[in-house]
């Protein structure tokens, strides 16, 4: 692949749970500022490779580069430093469920940061807003929609302005319009082209609309990654069928 | 190898592998300890859950068991005509091993349990990786405070134990010999030295890591759901108390031999 350096290498990624081998030699690069989309059906390994890149799992062999340093070889604390730099919205957004919205996004701002309440306070209000969420600051995770977790779990995982942003089924269970302003606000990221995405997504429409890169595992390996273009013109069954889902064929 | 043969060596097995997995954690949480950030936030939040929220149950069950204690030792005593040595031998029971036994297995039972439902239900909706993710340690931040807020409140808890025991073996003893206050808690104390009270108070600090390094590791390692969270909880509870009864008896002996004064 020509083009940038890639801030992301997966290269050569095997990955078992007991017999079940998830991953096998999975390999690409998304390069700075890139959007990435992993596609798939379920259980082929997709969300593994997003908990992999974050050093959630460690890989069973392979390699994983992030930003220029081995994830899969750094000790707990450098893994801790790492991750500073790098934001992740699960797949059921995963807010801490003792605390507010508002709190949910302070968190990591209180913890990585020297700034002061007055500022922490702006910059929560900024980020829900960016989310349409500026006036559900008090309210308790449990107490919002599915579509409004995931907007406030986006909200907290771009709290720190992240150079990396790994993001599990953005649209799952969500109204196409809540979809396509999260679609937006990624793009919106995109464009600053200071963010590299990484979205694991079972949503073509999605996948169409913000992707550089699509990536296409089955049974835990790649079967075709390329531009929405290079897939479109794929021979390749499962890809057609993927690819075809939001053609309507 | 019959079934059942191979059923119970799978069983010890697994646990083996359970003990040396607890072990591990432990060692972990121990090096994190010294770790910072030092989280005095959340360890005070954490002492505040455990200690003062435990106090009206370990109030009560203190009244109980002095008031119940002073009516068995009462019944014995009458017989050698001693009964002026109640209040003594109901402050060197409660005090050298009923009150530090009673507040473990109490605090394992209700704190236990909440801990180990709590970091369960974390792990199983995937908040202790969101917290991992957010680049902070979550051994660190759950597990190390937890621990550290039950080794605080145990010796503290089992003061009020001691306490509420003697207080309820007072109004047990009044009510039958109408001795005063003074007369009794004088009596208390007169035999007890200061390390008879210390040892077996400092000793619940061991008791307060185990309850809070089981229930945090059975939380934390807490795998499929609901049952998941449920199985945690429980099993917080039972490996807790036991550990913590085999580790009394061990606790006695060293204190024993280390410091024999402080041996009742």
């Amino acid at each position: 692949m020509t083009g940038p350096m890639p801030t992301i290498r997966f290269d050569g990624v095997s990955k078992c749970f007991g017999e079940k081998q998830v991953l096998d030699n999975v390999s690409f690069d998304v390069p700075q500022g890139g959007v990435c989309c992993i596609l798939g059906r379920s259980g082929t390994g997709k969300s593994v490779t997003l908990k992999l890149l974050m050093g959630l799992l460690k890989p069973d062999s392979g390699n994983i580069l992030m930003n220029d340093l081995q994830i899969e070889a750094l000790d707990s604390a450098h893994l801790v430093k790492a991750r500073k730099n790098m934001g992740f919205l699960f797949q059921y957004s995963a807010l801490f469920d003792s605390m507010t919205v508002a709190e949910n996004v302070a968190f990591p701002l209180r913890r990585h940061t020297s700034m002061s309440e007055k500022d922490i306070q702006g910059t929560v209000r900024e980020r829900l807003k960016a989310v349409g969420l500026e006036n559900d600051l008090d309210q308790m995770p449990l107490e919002l929609s599915g579509g409004m977790r995931k907007r406030a779990g986006l909200a907290r995982a771009l709290a720190l302005d992240p150079s990396i942003l790994l993001v599990d089924e953005p649209s799952s269970g969500l109204d196409p319009i809540t979809t396509m302003e999260i679609d937006t606000l990624l793009l919106g990221l995109k464009s600053a082209g200071k963010t590299t995405i990484v979205v694991v997504t079972h949503n073509m429409t999605s996948a169409r609309r913000i992707g550089d890169l699509l990536v296409v595992l089955s049974e835990g390996h790649i079967v075709a990654q390329g531009t929405v273009g290079e897939m479109d013109q794929s021979n390749i069954a499962v890809v057609r069928d993927f690819m075809s889902a939001t053609r309507g064929d | 190898m019959s079934t059942t043969e191979a059923t119970s060596s799978g069983l010890i097995g697994t646990l083996f592998t359970e003990a040396g997995s607890l072990s591990q954690f432990a060692l972990q949480s121990v090096r994190a300890t010294f770790r910072r950030p030092f989280e005095f936030r959340e360890i005070i939040q954490q002492t505040y859950m455990v200690g003062w929220r435990s106090l009206p149950l370990i109030v009560t069950s203190g009244l109980a068991i002095g008031v119940v204690l002073s009516m068995h030792t009462r019944a014995v005593m009458e017989r050698f005509g001693a009964e002026a040595l109640i209040p003594s031998a109901l402050a060197i029971a409660l005090i050298g091993e009923t009150g530090p036994l009673m507040t473990g297995l109490l605090v394992a039972g209700r704190v236990g349990a909440g801990i180990g439902a709590e970091l369960g239900g974390m792990r199983v909706t995937e908040q202790i990786d969101a917290l991992e993710s957010l680049a902070v340690d979550s051994v660190h931040y759950l597990a190390v405070t937890r621990i550290i807020a039950c080794m605080i409140a145990l010796p503290i808890l089992t003061t009020v134990m001691n306490f509420s025991g003697l207080a309820g073996g007072y109004m047990a003893e009044s009510a039958v010999s109408g001795i005063t206050m003074k007369a009794y808690f004088h009596h208390a104390f007169e035999t007890l030295g200061f390390l008879e009270y210390i040892m077996p108070t400092v000793k619940t600090v061991v008791f307060g890591f185990i309850i809070g390094t089981v229930s945090s590791y059975l939380g934390y390692t807490a795998t499929g759901g609901s049952k998941g969270i449920g199985r945690a909880s429980t099993m917080s509870v039972v490996p807790s108390s036991m550990l913590l009864i085999f580790i009394n008896v061990l606790l006695v002996r060293i204190i024993f031999i280390l410091f024999p004064a402080g041996a009742l």
